[in-house]
């Protein structure tokens, strides 16, 4: 994705961005989506007396795990500037992997290769970072737009999960990997700790380390990285293998969550993590956002979801309200970054 | 004789300025069906503000603008097309994914009743019309695929089958070889010989004087002379273009500089042997030694931004190599270029600053391995920002604020705070001091001169003169990707500089 050109400045005397309504600007990413999970929080909440228990938020954070892990990566992804379509389709590949190298019941009929946990879920994450490496490759060293090139990863992640499956559905994944997607400990589910602990850590590698610092900068003007002498295309490469690992990690963990491990069982996490990270407010454009913003996205989709479900609504109109906010929130985030290129002059 | 002839375009007393500037004073200009008219001057001399009078670009502007003795309006390009008026521009603006063909008929294609384009006439015309320019190249092929000379002929042909009465091509020769050239003249003389009015601007005046019938000099918003260009001399040119004599503007800049001896017994730092790249550069080979400022100077499209990308590690020479410390090097990213002890300032400073980030995060990008392994240390971060703001005077001393905040000539310094901190051993400028005012210029000819003096290498790349001159302690002179000519431990002044390239 292109930068925006930025505006000339002007040679009139530096002077500092003070007052509300520039801070208020700069920081509309920040604020609009929060505001809007709020506003959805309280809509709930007023016209379903279900929605705000302890037990539904309970539900809403389950619901909105499997999506959190594979969208750690892919905030790694979008702030650089790129994008991986094929986030969903290597997390169903990495589930049905991970499900092919543990020993099934005899009635499914699978030709699978049973090995032990460890090795089970090794190969399995190796599969994943193997095929991120190929985006990253195809990527960085062929020089194809991530946008096709992730298309292309899509296609073949999901041929892949078609002949290791053939049509059937595995059940048994490795017990840590079960107990990790399914069972909870003290009431709180295992995948929600998994969530939040690597949500938790990609905030701290984005903020913390010279990486995330990369990250950002490379995001935030490729050219002025390259000329700053940080190698553009190893960071670029990096992001794309991280997105994989993290979706691969998802996709192991959601198949333990579902139960089973079939063909396009993922398929609208692509969609999901993606709304969740741009809803966030990180900036398609690149250099702005993090993690905490794709905490709120989550929580925006979560509520969105699990709400319409509380409150008496058309099934099919459901789809058509998702699609509205997702088109609201596209609409922000295009004029957040109008509003500090602004703000900045 | 042409004298006889009533003029094609004239111009009167123009005036332009552009919010305080004044960039024409009263300037007259008239061009003759059947005359080559070469224009010279410096760059901000006002030769391209003229044309862009000229070609409907510019619109407000005070004076009389007389086409075929009749007063005219433009109000935009489109209407000085209409009135049979094409320019070249200098930077190419052709599209690299079409045909040869469907640049040459680039706005109109030949159709038939339909409005469906007649492929097979349109390359068939195209084919003859480049033939006649003497150009050899498969009108259906892509034009990107061709080399850039080629590309820049195809356009100017495009401009010169429009069926133009006033072509203006600005630099047209600076991307060709010499038989490119020879071809482009013989196809301006014909179009001339069939009553065509020409302008020509180029900084090689040895072209302006071999295809001009008449030239005139312009020099800060005026027109200094007019004359036939049989009657003048190269020498003569440059003297009406920089000023030399009681009027002269900056006189430091026309008095001879004694360059000092190279210090030979410093070691090299930097050497290039023998590099090539496509039809930029040919075999160009320098060294620089610590503690020595090496001019390159040339005109623009002379091969330098290539030559700096290479030092730099950004594009690799198709041949020659690059020895730093007297090792061979290779580099695969700017970032080896880098860890080998080379930094580098492009010649837009938004290409190497982030403005909506702070200052610090600006200042430290390029050291931050240095300071850090894994973990961030924004408290050192910000102690060696604070440090380059303070040594540098960058106004405000504030490093927290976004960049972008910060005047041009304040972020020029924080692009060279970015490699301070932890000295180079080889710093590539490239136009370091463009568009900067004289106070701010004089803060970066400071800085650059006490890095020299603290043994760092450095190579100063520019398209203006007074740069090189007042930063180099040895300058080469790049033409056409070619070191023409060397000055070390010898006078030199802006007219011999000039006259080399």
């Amino acid at each position: 994705m292109a930068h925006g050109e930025t505006v000339p400045m002007p040679e009139a005397p530096p002077r500092r961005a003070g007052g509300i309504g520039p801070l208020l600007r700069s920081q509309m990413r920040n604020i609009a989506p929060f505001l809007t999970l709020i506003f959805l929080t309280a809509f709930f909440a007023l016209a379903s007396p279900s929605f705000a228990t302890l037990d539904n938020v309970g539900n809403i954070l389950t619901q909105v795990s499997v999506t959190g892990i594979i969208a750690v990566g892919l905030t790694f992804v979008i702030l650089c500037a790129e994008i991986d379509l094929s986030i969903a389709a290597i997390a169903n590949v990495t589930g049905i992997a991970v499900a092919f190298f543990t020993m099934q019941d005899s009635y499914v009929n699978i030709a699978n290769l049973p090995m032990p946990g460890f090795a089970a879920i090794l190969l399995a994450l190796a599969l994943c970072a193997l095929l991120g490496a190929v985006n990253a490759f195809g990527l960085t060293v062929i020089g194809i737009p991530s946008f096709i090139m992730t298309l292309a990863m899509m296609q073949i992640a999901a041929g892949i999960s078609a002949m290791l499956v053939r049509g059937q559905i595995a059940y048994k994944v490795p017990p840590i990997i079960t107990t990790l997607g399914s069972s909870s400990i003290a009431g709180i589910p295992w995948i929600v700790i998994v969530a939040a602990l690597m949500l938790l850590l990609g905030h701290l590698v984005l903020t913390y380390t010279r990486f995330g610092r990369y990250v950002y900068m490379v995001g935030g003007n490729r050219e002025a990285a390259e000329y700053s002498g940080l190698n553009v295309k190893l960071i670029l490469g990096s992001v794309m293998v991280i997105s994989a690992v993290c979706s691969g990690i998802g996709g192991m963990l959601g198949v333990a969550h579902f139960g089973s491990a079939q063909q396009n069982e993922f398929d609208t996490y692509l969609l999901d993590s993606i709304a969740a990270v741009v809803v966030g407010g990180t900036s398609l454009f690149g250099g702005r956002g993090g993690i905490g913003n794709t905490i709120v996205g989550l929580f925006v989709l979560g509520v969105l979801n699990n709400g319409l479900d509380h409150v008496n609504i058309d099934s099919f109109l459901k789809i058509l309200i998702r699609g509205l906010i997702l088109l609201a929130a596209l609409v922000i985030n295009v004029y957040a970054q109008r509003l500090r290129a602004k703000a900045a002059d | 004789m042409s004298d006889s002839r009533r003029p094609l375009l004239e111009l009167q007393d123009i005036t332009k300025s552009f919010g305080g500037v004044t960039a024409l004073r009263g300037v007259d200009f008239t061009v003759r069906p059947g005359e080559i008219h070469g224009l010279v001057g410096e760059n901000g001399a006002g030769k391209s503000t003229l044309m862009k009078i000229i070609a409907g670009v510019h619109t407000g502007f005070s004076g009389r603008f007389l086409l075929d003795g009749r007063e005219v309006h433009f109000r935009s390009v489109r209407d000085a097309r209409a009135a049979g008026i094409a320019m070249v521009h200098q930077e190419l603006s052709v599209a690299p994914d079409l045909t040869v063909a469907e640049n040459v008929f680039l706005g109109n294609q030949p159709t038939n009743a339909l409005g469906v384009v007649q492929w097979r006439r349109m390359a068939r015309e195209a084919a003859e019309q480049l033939k006649n320019l003497g150009i050899d190249a498969d009108p259906m092929s892509r034009l990107g695929d061709l080399p850039i000379g080629l590309q820049q002929l195809i356009e100017i042909a495009r401009v010169l089958f429009s069926g133009a009465r006033i072509i203006i091509l600005d630099e047209p020769t600076s991307a060709l070889s010499p038989p490119e050239v020879e071809r482009l003249f013989s196809t301006l003389r014909k179009l001339r010989d069939q009553g065509t009015g020409i302008i020509f601007i180029s900084h090689f005046i040895e072209d302006i004087l071999l295809i001009s019938d008449e030239v005139t000099v312009f020099r800060n918003g005026r027109k200094i002379m007019e004359t036939r260009a049989a009657e003048t001399s190269k020498a003569a040119l440059i003297e009406a273009m920089i000023g030399k004599g009681r009027d002269a503007l900056e006189d430091s800049y026309t008095h001879d500089i004694t360059l000092p001896a190279p210090p030979l017994d410093k070691p090299v730092v930097v050497e290039a042997d023998g590099l090539s790249l496509a039809r930029n550069l040919k075999r160009v080979s320098f060294a620089v030694r610590a503690g020595e400022v090496l001019g390159i100077y040339g005109f623009m499209g002379c091969g330098q931004l290539e030559l700096a990308r290479i030092l730099f590690g950004k594009l690799a020479p198709d041949t020659g190599e690059l020895r730093v410390a007297g090792e061979r090097n290779r580099f695969k990213s700017t970032a080896d270029a880098r860890r080998a002890g080379i930094a580098f300032v492009p010649e837009s400073r938004r290409d190497m600053l982030f403005l909506q980030e702070p200052v610090y995060k600006n200042v430290s990008i390029s050291i931050l391995d240095r300071i850090n392994a894994v973990l961030l240390k924004p408290a050192r971060e910000r102690a060696l920002a604070k440090r380059q703001v303070e040594q540098l005077q960058i106004r405000p001393a504030d490093v927290e604020i976004d960049l972008g905040l910060l005047s041009g000539g304040n972020q020029q310094k924080v692009a060279l705070a970015k490699w301070l901190s932890h000295p180079p051993r080889l710093l590539v400028l490239c136009e370091p001091t463009r568009g900067m005012d004289v106070g701010a210029k004089s803060d970066v000819i400071g800085i650059v001169r006490k890095l020299r003096d603290q043994g760092i290498a450095v190579i100063v790349l520019s398209t203006e003169p007074e740069t090189v001159l007042s930063l180099a302690d040895r300058v080469i002179v790049l033409k056409r990707g070619e070191v023409v000519r060397e000055f070390a431990g010898e006078a030199i002044s802006k007219d011999r500089l000039l006259e080399a390239a």
